[in-house]
């Protein structure tokens, strides 16, 4: 039914994007928690910061991680002499740039369901004899649950359709980096691609149809569980 | 008996809240004062969920805050229960999730724990709600157990933050009940906050009197009842003294019965409550005659010798005729008399001066005297 390049271009953008939103999801709910919960020095900026990848064309965002990731980069080089990890032209790289350009709708969802989050309950459980940090993961954190869900769903899409980043960032090399957005790019780009190209946006459309029948199904049930539906 | 301290200053919405009191950490303590008074700030301010700018506050040997020593004990190890007005259930765990989420954080104190999580339950009524979840509960229900929770948490002191204020009339009457067993089944020190008079006055022992934020009187419910400030607790202005008793004898001939209160006894129109029973009474001032000698030929049955103990013009009617004199008739116990000024300066009344309080029966109605109207007023007698 498919092809053995269409599989591979659908598993790695799978894995791509599940990669991106699970190493994005805890610095997303702290920053989100730093946002919704605090007054600091710099907060505007931070803001600004994570919101970035939202108003710029996402080659600049691809161009930036190449700057900074790429392997004479400031902490591209680093990872490279230390670690050996190379991410440019590799798949982790595409998973880099997909978290960066998924990252503020996380943090916006999360931060959503953490200003919706009932500080009374918090300080009922702080009376009840829970520190702060058993306050968090036994109140505060089953409570956001429906805003993580969502907003993991959401940037997982988010992750699965990113074109500009990934392409500046990590290259267009099948197998590797060719993600389902990139493969589809390509054949359009090749003489008699076009029925080949039809099947991938097919593939793409079931993709984002199911991912959004899943969000609201898991929202759902998140919701039951907390006792909110 | 440990005790409850709490000398405190806090600025908050343009109110300077003042808290200084020092009191028996035992049976239940009222907080009253009308909305805004300060009831909450000051339940706030012993959780540790609002910071004091000055002060100190102790229960028992803990200190847990001490502005000059530099202490403010975290929320979490002031081993306290406070049960909120809106319940404050975790609307993701069950009732009985709940109910553990304080016992199983209570560490060595739930080990041999003095609130056990059966008798709790039964006490409450909540075996039928424990699997259910805080949603699917009535407003009743949710306090109910907000109380267990509290409860489970083995505190030293339970502070209840008017948990009635949010239920319609029905439910108030099905919770009330289960807050009285509570002071009586478990010893256990209650704060309990609330602006409902009939509540007050059912439940407490002791009383904190605050206005515009400050607690302008705490002590006795018999003694703090006079202060000026409570005059929506005596039911309006009028100044009158409360009384404790049990019950003696009922004496079917003239329909009267004997109530043995501290070091006196006192006839009454029948009451309708068993021998043995206890209750509480509000003399009026306004039914008190004083007499500088025990006066035989007089109608009046009842005759309490007492000591003069201050003559108070009231502040809300200073030009008034009357005078009101406080007598000491027991150790606990005072007494109050309306005697008109030119009464007072012919008898050369004075603190000190030895008298009698004239008291007519037919003068405290069964209705007038017994607290609460009427209803279940056998509350209160313990911490006396």
């Amino acid at each position: 039914m498919f092809t053995a390049v269409e599989i591979e271009a659908l598993r790695l953008s799978l894995q791509v994007a599940l990669v991106a939103v699970a190493g994005s999801l805890p610095l997303a709910i702290a920053v989100a928690w730093l946002l919704a919960r605090h007054e600091f020095f710099g907060k505007t900026l931070l803001d600004a910061v994570v919101h970035l990848p939202l108003v710029l064309p996402p080659v600049v965002i691809g161009y930036f991680l190449l700057v900074l990731f790429g392997t004479q980069g400031p902490i591209g080089g680093w990872l490279h002499e230390t670690l050996g990890v190379r991410l440019i032209f590799t798949r982790w790289g595409a998973a880099l740039a997909a978290a960066v350009m998924s990252f503020p709708l996380v943090v916006r969802a999360i931060r959503l369901a953490l200003e919706a989050v009932d500080r009374g309950l918090e300080s009922a459980a702080r009376t009840l004899g829970a520190s702060r940090l058993d306050v968090f993961f036994s109140v505060t954190l089953p409570l956001m649950l429906p805003g993580i869900v969502s907003g993991g769903i959401v940037a997982f899409a988010a992750a699965l359709g990113d074109f500009g980043a990934t392409i500046t960032f990590v290259g267009n090399v099948q197998g590797e980096t060719q993600t389902l957005s990139l493969a589809i790019y390509s054949l359009t780009q090749t003489p008699d691609g076009d029925a080949a190209a039809l099947r991938l946006v097919l593939i793409a459309l079931a993709l984002a149809i199911g991912a959004l029948f899943a969000s609201e199904l898991a929202a759902r049930r998140v919701r039951r569980y907390i006792g909110r539906a | 008996m440990s005790r409850l301290r709490v000398d405190t200053r806090r600025r908050l919405g343009g109110l300077e809240h003042r808290a200084d009191f020092d009191l028996p950490l035992a049976g239940l303590t009222a907080l009253f004062g009308a909305s805004g008074a300060g009831k909450s700030t000051l339940v706030n301010l012993i959780a540790g969920l609002l910071r004091p700018e000055a002060g100190r506050i102790a229960v028992g040997d803990t200190v847990f805050f001490d502005a000059a020593r530099g202490i403010d004990l975290p929320v979490h190890r002031r081993e306290l229960g406070v049960v909120f007005q809106d319940a404050r259930l975790f609307p993701h765990l069950s009732v009985a999730d709940n109910l553990r989420f304080g016992l199983q954080r209570a560490g060595a104190r739930a080990r041999a724990p003095r609130v056990p999580f059966d008798a709790v339950v039964a006490l409450l009524g909540l075996e039928a709600l424990l699997a259910r979840r805080p949603h699917t509960l009535s407003g009743g229900e949710r306090q109910r157990v907000a109380v267990g929770r509290a409860l489970l948490a083995q505190p030293r002191l339970l502070m209840l933050d008017e948990p009635l204020a949010s239920l319609d009339a029905p439910r108030k009457a099905e919770v009330l009940p289960y807050i009285e067993r509570l002071r009586d089944e478990f010893d256990l020190p209650i704060l309990y906050v609330s602006h409902a008079v009939d509540e007050v006055l059912r439940l407490a022992s002791t009383l904190v009197l605050l206005e515009r934020g400050a607690v302008v009187d705490a002590g006795p419910l018999t003694e703090v009842l006079e202060h000026p400030a409570a005059a929506p607790l005596r039911g309006g202005a009028d100044a009158g003294a409360l009384v404790y008793g049990v019950v003696r004898e009922h004496d079917p001939r003239y329909g009267l019965s004997t109530l043995a209160c501290e070091g006196f006894a006192l006839r009454v129109p029948r009451v309708d409550l068993p021998p043995g029973a206890r209750l509480r009474l509000r003399i009026p001032a306004r039914e008190v005659a004083l007499a500088l000698s025990p006066p035989n030929d007089v109608s009046i049955s009842n005759r309490i010798e007492g000591r003069v103990e201050q003559l108070l013009a009231r502040d809300d009617a200073p030009h008034a005729a009357h005078l009101e004199v406080r007598v000491r008739v027991g150790p606990q116990t005072v007494l109050a008399a309306a005697v008109t000024r030119e009464s007072a300066e012919r008898l050369a009344l004075a603190p000190g001066l030895r008298c009698w309080c004239l008291i007519k029966s037919v003068a405290l109605h069964a209705d007038a005297l017994v607290l609460a109207r009427g209803r279940a007023a056998r509350a209160g007698l313990g911490g006396d």
